[in-house]
Formats: structure tokens, C-alpha cells, sequence
């Protein structure tokens, strides 16, 4: 019986402990403060992409249980340190997300997430890319905006093109026959299956200017060709996407608009409806900092390092054997 | 027959698209941190053996397919039908036609078991073992002395199948064949 065993290398081990050492000298040197939030919440994303996994919390020696989550990203309390008056802080923490399990996915993984108040979102790309380069290997990062992305390599415009269309298109470049789907979830694939795997190939990539549907948590402005887009990038390096930025969303009415829209698609959907965070609303109507915040899937940048070709090469136990 | 979530899909599971029976050869979850997921999968078609890459919505469910893998000893050929038995004491028989038989044609030889690839009940597909002895029945005569310099030549053997074979090689000897590349290995061993 060898099963026990982790399925990471010694060297491994090392190379991410060396990691996050590297990450807390960055931001020391910045004066961004490290911070701990809590992985419960009796709140969770909204987002019907996400599937949080819960857990029955006795909050005392009684016999009554709650319902919290465990969190997809550390991003709302986080906000509301920022709306307390923490001013830069990160935190490097597990974050979970039911049924992603793969190549370049586990349910439980770990995720550096920081906040840069008074920061645009390109001050935050560069903050980015001087990471990365202290990191991996010195990256001068293309900027590509997500409808160049789409004109370069499908040739059709992601803004511009019908909906039909769309679907047909989608349907032939990735050899999909599966149930007709949104807008947004055509998009989506087009981008994995025919783009992702061409972005940060040789240059790192920065993909911004994403659709305004796809905005989440993101301001939405208008680009220099006229579109409406949402203030956010994404870091592509050899394919793999590892940095998901914005240019933060500090409106507490438009931002409880989204939680209920998400929750109307979700009962489309089938899906149960998640609980918004009231804390998080009430800290954005008491005021949020403008600022611009990120999340870097840390399991990925260590593949990166280290050249593993799946996930489980940087894990010490993938669920698998957890 | 069952069916399968897409997400659950793995390497060897038999499942029918597009009415053909095809064997799940990689199957991997595409899922940008905001957006759908979806199964990226490789399969290869039963019937034509071509791969085809599909890309399915996560948790779509797609039917399994009743193929079956089974060793037979290959009997005779009646010109129209390749007929095979069951090597489980059951004795039972299976009738393969030109289809099921394609390329392995050329290594059919009596009383040798083949792995018969069942598709609800009929053979779908017949395939080799690796390596195989025949019998040369043409080849131009043997150049005595020749044993180990590079030169090959055309023989052709009971099967019908051709294969080129060292300079030294006889009517009548006995040859181990690589059936997957249909490359010389060596003399039988006697």
C-alpha cells in the first residue's frame, strides 16, 4: 500500500513553500498588509458558474446547526476590510469549489488575493507582471483586449455578432452538439476551446475588456472602440489561466442588482439560490475604496515553476486521496 | 444500457454518439474561473476507428454503449463470414463480416485467439494479437551466408499477408510478425 502517500515531490514541497515566502517579501516591501478572513460564511457567491459546498455549523454547545459556506473566494470579506479602513492588504488562503476536479482543477486549492486601493487597473497588471517576474522568469505581458482576442484567432467580432450566429459558429469551431445555451456560455467557449489554448503562448497575455455580461464583480465603462465593457483581465501563461482582476464594482445598489439577477438565473437554471451578503452591501453603501483587487490561483503558478502537467504533482493529497 | 454524465466520462467506457459506438479515449474539464463548464473529450469511433474530439456541457448525460471485448479462436471463412468461438468453454459462435474483419484480414489464421469486439451481440471489430507466427509460402530462394547484413525482400505468407524479411528467409520457415507495424521480428522459435 503506497496510497497514503503524497503524490507531490519533495522538491515540490519545497518549491511552494519557497512560493509563498517570495509572495510575503513582495508585498512587505510594498507595505500591503497579509490578512486572514474567514472561510465560513453564512453568505457565498451568487455567481451560478460557482458551486460553493456548505457546511452545518453548531456556533455553540446547542443543538441548533446553520447553514455557512465555505467560501469560493475570499473576496467579500476582504472588501469589507477595505470598507473598514484596512487599506492594501492580500492574504494567501484554501478556497473551494464543489465538483471542479481535473488537470488544472481541485475542489480545494489556494488562491493569493489582493486589494490595492487608489490602484487603476493598469497599475494592478503591472504589480502583477513584477510578481510573475520575480517569480517564474521576467514576463513583459501582451495587453490584448478580448474582441482582438476573438478577431485574431475565430475571426468574429464578440460584441458585434448575433446571437444565432454566434451559436452556429460556436457549435462548429468546438465540435459541440449539446443543449443550446446563453449568450455568455457560447462565448465562454470559444474562448477555452479555441482561444485559451493559444493565449501566453511564448508572451505572457493579459486578455481584458471582457463583455459587460461578463463583469461580475467589475466596473462597467466604454472602451475606445465604443463598446460598453467590464474593467477587467485575466493572465493567461502557456494556456493556462492563472489571474483574475477588476477594476472593483464600489456601487452597493448595482452590486445587489447583480446578486439578484444571479439568483433569477440560478432558479432558470435549477439551481438553489445563494444567500448575497448583506455585510458586504452594507460595507459598499458605507463606502468602499476605489480600488482595484485580484485573484492568482497559486496551485497554477507552481505548475508553471515547476513544469508539473497536472495539479496533483503540487498538491500533497488532491482530493482524490484527502 | 446505462447512461453517463459527461463529467464522468473515463478513459475506456464504451458510450454511443451520433448512433455509433465509440470508446472514451481522454476526457478533461475546461472551466474558466468565471463561465460554464464543460468536458473536452477524445473518443475514438468503434466502427470507423477514426478519434473524434467532442465538447459537451458538463453533466450532460450520454447513453453507454453495449460493446463487449472477448477472446475467440478464428475457424474458417465461408467467403461471406468470418466465423470465431468463444475460448470460455461455452463454444459458442460468432460471424463476422468484411467490415468487422477490415485490416486484420491478413492476419487470420486457424485456431489463433483474436479479441472480437461485440456491438449488441454481433462482432463490431476483430483485432490481432500483437505478434503472430505464419508460415512463408512465396519468396524469392534464401541467400545463404546473408544473416545479419541490412537487405530485406517481399514474402508473402498463408494469411496473404507481405512483409519484408531478411535476405536469409526460406519457403516454408515459420516467422514471428509484429501485427501492428507488420514488421519482421524473428524466426519462430522451433
Amino acid at each position: 500500500m503506497t496510497g497514503w502517500r503524497a503524490t507531490c515531490s519533495q522538491s515540490n514541497l519545497k518549491t511552494r513553500a519557497e512560493l509563498y515566502a517570495q509572495v510575503r517579501a513582495f508585498f512587505f516591501a510594498r507595505d500591503v498588509l497579509e490578512v486572514e478572513t474567514p472561510l465560513l460564511s453564512v453568505a457565498s457567491a451568487t455567481d451560478p458558474q460557482l458551486e460553493s459546498i456548505s457546511a452545518l455549523v453548531r456556533t455553540n454547545m446547542g443543538a441548533t446547526t446553520e447553514k455557512f459556506y465555505l467560501h469560493t473566494s475570499p473576496e467579500f470579506p476582504m472588501k469589507r476590510l477595505l470598507a473598514s479602513g484596512s487599506g492594501a492588504i492580500y492574504q494567501i488562503c484554501k478556497t473551494f469549489r464543489n465538483g471542479e476536479s481535473g488537470r488544472k482543477h481541485n475542489p480545494e486549492f489556494t488562491m493569493l488575493e489582493w486589494y490595492r486601493p487608489g490602484f487603476s487597473l493598469a497599475d494592478l497588471m503591472q504589480e502583477l507582471e513584477l510578481l510573475m517576474s520575480q517569480i517564474l522568469e521576467p514576463i513583459s505581458a501582451e495587453r490584448l483586449s478580448y474582441r482582438d482576442a476573438f478577431l485574431r484567432y475565430v475571426q468574429l467580432d464578440p460584441f458585434e455578432i448575433p446571437d444565432e450566429q454566434l451559436a452556429l459558429k460556436a457549435k462548429a469551431l468546438a465540435a459541440y452538439d449539446g443543449p443550446d445555451m446563453c449568450r455568455d456560455d457560447y462565448l465562454n467557449l470559444i474562448l477555452s476551446i479555441c482561444i485559451e489554448p493559444y493565449l501566453g503562448i511564448g508572451r505572457a497575455c493579459f486578455l481584458y475588456e471582457y463583455p459587460p455580461s461578463q463583469a461580475s464583480l467589475a466596473q462597467v465603462s466604454l472602451s475606445v472602440t465604443g463598446h460598453l465593457v467590464a474593467q477587467r483581465f485575466e493572465l493567461y501563461i502557456q494556456g493556462m489561466e492563472l489571474a483574475n482582476g477588476y477594476y472593483e464594482l464600489t456601487d452597493a445598489q448595482e452590486q445587489a442588482r447583480r446578486f439578484e439577477q444571479d439568483n433569477c438565473e440560478r432558479q432558470n437554471l435549477n439551481l438553489p439560490t445563494v444567500p448575497p451578503d448583506k455585510h458586504l452591501l452594507a460595507a459598499m453603501q458605507s463606502g468602499l475604496p476605489a480600488c482595484a483587487g485580484l485573484a492568482l490561483g497559486l496551485d497554477r503558478v507552481l505548475m508553471l515553476k515547476t513544469g508539473a502537467s497536472s495539479i496533483d504533482e503540487v498538491l500533497s493529497f488532491p482530493i482524490a486521496k484527502a | 444500457m446505462a447512461s453517463y454524465s459527461t463529467s464522468d466520462l473515463r478513459s475506456g467506457l464504451k458510450v454511443m454518439l451520433d448512433g455509433d459506438p465509440c470508446a472514451v479515449v481522454a476526457n478533461e474539464l475546461v472551466k474558466p474561473g468565471k463561465g460554464q463548464a464543460f468536458s473536452r473529450t477524445k473518443l475514438r469511433n468503434l466502427r470507423s476507428g477514426r478519434i473524434w474530439e467532442r465538447t459537451f456541457k458538463s453533466n450532460e448525460s450520454v447513453e453507454g454503449a453495449d460493446v463487449m471485448e472477448y477472446d475467440m479462436e478464428y475457424l474458417y471463412t465461408d467467403g461471406e463470414f468470418w466465423h470465431f468461438m468463444m475460448t470460455d468453454g461455452s463454444f459458442e459462435q460468432h460471424a463476422a463480416d468484411e467490415t468487422a474483419v477490415g485490416e486484420s484480414i491478413k492476419w487470420l489464421k486457424e485456431q489463433e485467439v483474436y479479441v472480437v469486439t461485440l456491438f449488441n451481440g454481433a462482432p463490431l471489430s476483430i483485432d490481432p494479437p500483437n505478434f503472430i507466427e505464419l508460415e512463408v509460402t512465396e519468396t524469392d530462394p534464401g541467400l545463404k551466408g546473408d544473416t545479419a547484413q541490412g537487405g530485406t525482400k517481399p514474402a508473402t505468407f498463408t494469411t496473404g499477408a507481405t512483409v519484408n524479411v531478411p535476405l536469409f528467409v526460406n519457403i516454408g520457415e515459420v516467422l514471428r510478425i509484429d501485427t501492428r507495424t507488420g514488421e519482421y521480428v524473428s524466426r519462430a522459435k522451433s
